[in-house]
């Protein structure tokens, strides 16, 4: 047994780490879709899918049944190869984002030392999906739905990015960990208050979720980028909002809210409650509000949110500097 | 009863409005006839009617709105009695705030010579009602921008309303659609902006044409309307109805009076027995029928329920079209929980065309306080709930104050009614203009908006619904004993202990459910506020047991014609908050 040495132990527990944590991250994005609307019936006064298993508790297999069976159409008039290529980046490029963040001290894909960094480009790439999808579609509701997407997720990313610099500032690091750790004393959420609502507010804008869901609105655009998409290719964009949902949460928790930290439970259980609790915020969020115009939505980012993180960056740096001049 | 039935002389004969007109144009030009509609009826000859309809918008106190404008095939009509010589008879309802009187316009046709002038010019909501008379009579209007089919599919044979077109799918060959047919029928509902007189591009951009409709989740119905977009902004836009079109006015000549109830229930499909008023009403008014008070209650009383549940549904669609999911669930709780009272009552639900001549179909159930009462203390918690939590909300404020915003002026202009009207401050609520049926009786306020934006629409019927509420209380607490129906020959049917007992109420029940009652030959109608803005039914009778023309007057119809000119060089999502805000239901646009 001389081949399994220690390293090649270390590489194969990272292994079967990356493929649970992958597969975790899937399987909360798909119960994910079961919740919400179990969620929002009991929100909404009325009882949501409760007929499959215990209290519905096997409509994701149901669901998943009648998703992988169903014809994959590919509309004749559109351009094929982006058509297919969308939904995959839109699920591939948050799921690769998940690599960065350390759920527990001894568990995480990836120790980048430019963790946020690689999140931040992966956002970006998230973009092409959308745009892809609604132009590849050829359909002038999934042009419009792209073209919303597109000027949302540019306005929102910009900021997006310098939200979070304040925490990179505090941390001088942009790796995750040492971001985790460096919360040990004291939640970022306090110092980086606006840092934390201007993150949570791209957040909800990049994942396209209500109220910032412009680039689908039902209502006028009769859900916009994905209304050619059936089957499984409509899935993985289903799938990959939910994704992106946890993606987002589990962010936030990592970096405003002490990630693993906690008193008495063990890291993994404080992990898992922090996101869950922005996952229910989340739902709540789509039960309770109307919809923004989307002219509104970019001037809000534009005229408030990004002048809002650039006085905290600065303040920020003030204070960074003044505690400890170098 | 409270609506008057006037005697033949009576019908205005020294009218102020028909003074003037004498005076402008001379005895001989105006030709009065006698009739039941309770407004001055007036035959002009074609060559003058658009001077009179000029001087009438243009008199003091004006005629402002067109309020309705329609033809009747006179071919095979018996009963005359001295009109001048028609085959087909194009008439103009005019309506006027200030004086808040009516006066009707007849123009007679030859058959040989189908055309008279346009007057979109004075009345910009001619267009679509000049289509509409074009499209079932085969009527020319000369001079008119558009005038192609409005609500038969462009491709149709014959004009549906003329007597000598049939009326039931017998009456023609078996439908078969081959495939060279079904291209003909796209090729012809394909939207071609150089038809409407609209650019594909101009110096630096190219618009695209957005086919919003027949089948999206905001059009409330089968409604298409197509939009000339620069990026978001809506530079025009064209309705496109028709889709929903049942011919429930040609219906009208095949059913005899009592058997046609149930087909107006399904004309505003939200509005249940608040259909069969109008219609009732007119069909009283003809048979000459005195209501006992207890019925007058009950019919108001459901009247009101069904505004509600009506105003329910609006609020709930109204708030989702702004993007909100939740409201929807809430409103369809409380609209379950009036449809469980109306049901209780009258034995169903959303169409339960519970009106018939004379009286309602049946007396209250016992425990019919209590239910009313539950629904009456439920409701105004939830109302208030639902301006807390929506009507206060900072978005739905910013979605729809100044949004799709129109004056009491070009409201009036469109033909615009109902709560859309006094929206924009304009106090005209026929229950308390015109009290009908026994509404001068309750004591109830009208709600007023200011702005005439989405905003007012939407939280003025929140308003109204309180307003019912205080009605319904009211036919709650005082009740009147007496009877259901009336007692006279033309209640259809007759009350049923009475027919088991004499012979001639037996022999009046077996003709008139056998045959139908005969009502003699005149003219009436009757205006009703209904739940979207005032509908009315004008009948002719030529003493038959059946109506010679059912004319059907609905809100909607003028609602959706006003879009384009409210919503030009808004963006894609305000023309959804307006859709919301406007109501209606294409049931009551097409018929």
């Amino acid at each position: 047994m001389s081949w399994l040495s220690p390293t090649i132990v270390a590489s194969l527990i990272a292994m079967l780490q990356a493929v649970v944590i992958l597969l975790g991250a899937v399987l909360l994005g798909a119960v994910m879709t079961v919740v919400e609307r179990r969620l929002l019936g009991l929100w909404q006064d009325r009882y949501g899918p409760n007929r499959v298993g215990p209290f519905g508790s096997l409509q994701l297999i149901a669901d998943m049944i009648k998703i992988f069976f169903k014809e994959d159409w590919i509309p004749p008039f559109a351009d094929r190869t982006l058509f297919v290529l969308a939904p995959v980046i839109a699920m591939a490029s948050l799921l690769l984002s998940f690599m960065i963040i350390p759920i527990t001290p001894g568990w995480g894909v990836a120790d980048l030392n430019i963790g946020l960094l690689f999140f931040l480009a992966m956002a970006g790439i998230n973009v092409y999906a959308v745009l892809f999808g609604g132009w590849s579609s050829s359909n002038k509701y999934a042009l419009i739905g792209a073209m919303r997407a597109s000027a949302q997720t540019l306005s929102y990313e910009v900021f997006m990015g310098l939200a979070l610099m304040g925490v990179v500032a505090m941390t001088g690091s942009f790796n995750m960990r040492e971001i985790v750790n460096a919360q040990e004393g004291l939640w970022f959420v306090i110092p980086q208050f606006f840092g934390f609502c201007t993150f949570l507010i791209a957040g909800i804008a990049v994942t396209h979720r209500h109220p910032f869901d412009q680039p689908e609105a039902e209502q006028e655009l009769a859900d916009g980028y994905h209304i050619e998409y059936s089957s499984m290719k409509f899935g993985m964009f289903f799938i990959g909002e939910y994704v992106g949902m946890v993606l987002v949460s589990a962010l936030i928790v990592t970096l405003f809210f002490g990630g693993w930290h906690g008193p008495l439970l063990p890291p993994i259980v404080w992990f898992a409650l922090k996101t869950g609790a922005f996952l229910v915020f989340f739902v709540l969020l789509r039960a309770s509000l109307p919809r923004p115009r989307y002219d509104r939505v970019m001037s809000f980012g534009w005229k408030f949110c990004l002048p809002l993180t650039l006085i905290n960056l600065l303040v920020t740096g003030a204070v960074i500097l003044i505690a400890d001049p170098l | 009863m409270s609506v008057a039935t006037p005697t033949i002389d009576s019908t205005a004969a020294d009218d102020p409005v028909v003074g003037a007109l004498k005076q402008r144009f001379g005895d001989q030009a105006i030709l009065e006839q006698a009739t039941l509609t309770g407004m001055p009826v007036l035959w002009v000859a074609r060559d003058i009617v658009i001077e009179v309809l000029s001087f009438l918008r243009d008199m003091p106190e004006p005629f402002e709105m067109l309020y309705d404008l329609s033809a009747i095939d006179e071919r095979l009509r018996g009963n005359r009695r001295g009109l001048p010589a028609s085959d087909f008879t194009v008439f103009y309802q005019l309506l006027s705030i200030a004086r808040n009187r009516d006066v009707m316009l007849k123009v007679a046709l030859h058959e040989d010579d189908l055309a008279l002038p346009t007057s979109v010019s004075i009345y910009p909501n001619a267009n679509w009602y000049e289509r509409e008379v074009w499209d079932m009579f085969g009527i020319d209007f000369r001079g008119h921008p558009h005038l192609t089919r409005i609500l038969m599919p462009p491709t149709w044979n014959g004009h549906p309303l003329r007597k000598d077109h049939g009326a039931r799918a017998t009456e023609f060959d078996p439908y078969t659609l081959t495939v060279e047919g079904q291209d003909v029928e796209q090729e012809a509902l394909k939207f071609k902006p150089e038809d409407w007189g609209m650019r594909r591009e101009n110096a630096d951009t190219e618009f695209m044409f957005l086919n919003l409709g027949p089948n999206h989740p905001s059009a409330h119905g089968a409604f298409r309307i197509i939009l000339q977009l620069d990026g978001e902004e809506v530079v025009d836009c064209v309705p496109d109805i028709g889709y929903h079109h049942r011919g429930a006015e040609k219906m009208g000549e095949r059913q005899s009076w009592h058997s046609y109830i149930p087909y107006t229930d399904r004309v505003d499909y939200t509005g249940g027995v608040m259909n069969n008023f109008p219609y009732i009403l007119a069909v009283e008014k003809l048979a000459g029928i005195q209501v006992p008070e207890r019925a007058q209650t009950i019919r108001i009383m459901m009247a009101e329920m069904f505004r509600i549940t009506s105003h329910l549904l609006f609020l709930g669609t109204y708030l989702q079209d702004l993007g909100a999911m939740t409201p929807v669930f809430f409103t369809f709780t409380d609209r379950q929980k009036g449809y469980e009272v109306i049901e209780a009552i009258t034995g169903f639900r959303m169409h339960p065309a519970s009106f018939r001549i004379g009286g309602v179909t049946m007396d209250l159930p016992r425990g019919w306080e209590t239910l009313v009462q539950g629904f009456l203390d439920w409701m105004p918690k939830r109302l208030r709930e639902y301006e807390r939590a929506m009507m206060e909300n900072a978005i739905v404020r910013e979605r729809t104050r100044h949004v799709a915003a129109f004056t009491t002026r070009e409201a009036l202009a469109w033909g615009v009614t109902g709560p859309n009207l006094r929206a924009t401050g304009c106090d005209f609520d026929l229950r308390k203009k015109r009290p009908y049926g026994g509404y001068e009786n309750f004591d109830f306020e009208v709600p007023l908006g200011s702005n005439g934006d989405v905003f007012d629409r939407g939280q003025l019927r929140i308003e109204e619904m309180r307003q019912s509420l205080r009605i319904i209380q009211q036919c709650v607490d005082h009740m009147p004993a007496g009877d259901y129906k009336a007692d006279h020959p033309l209640t259809t049917p007759p009350p049923r202990d009475k027919m088991l007992q004499h012979i001639e109420t037996l022999i009046t029940h077996f003709l008139q459910v056998s045959w139908g009652p005969v009502l003699k030959p005149n003219e009436s109608q009757q205006m009703i506020e209904a739940t979207k803005g005032i509908n009315s039914y004008y009948l002719t009778s030529d003493g038959n047991t059946m109506s010679y023309r059912t004319r059907i007057r609905t809100p909607s119809f003028p609602h959706l014609q006003q879009i384009p000119a409210v919503m030009r060089g808004g963006f894609v999502p305000d023309l959804i908050a307006h859709l919301g805000s406007i109501d209606f239901v294409m049931a009551d646009v097409d018929r």
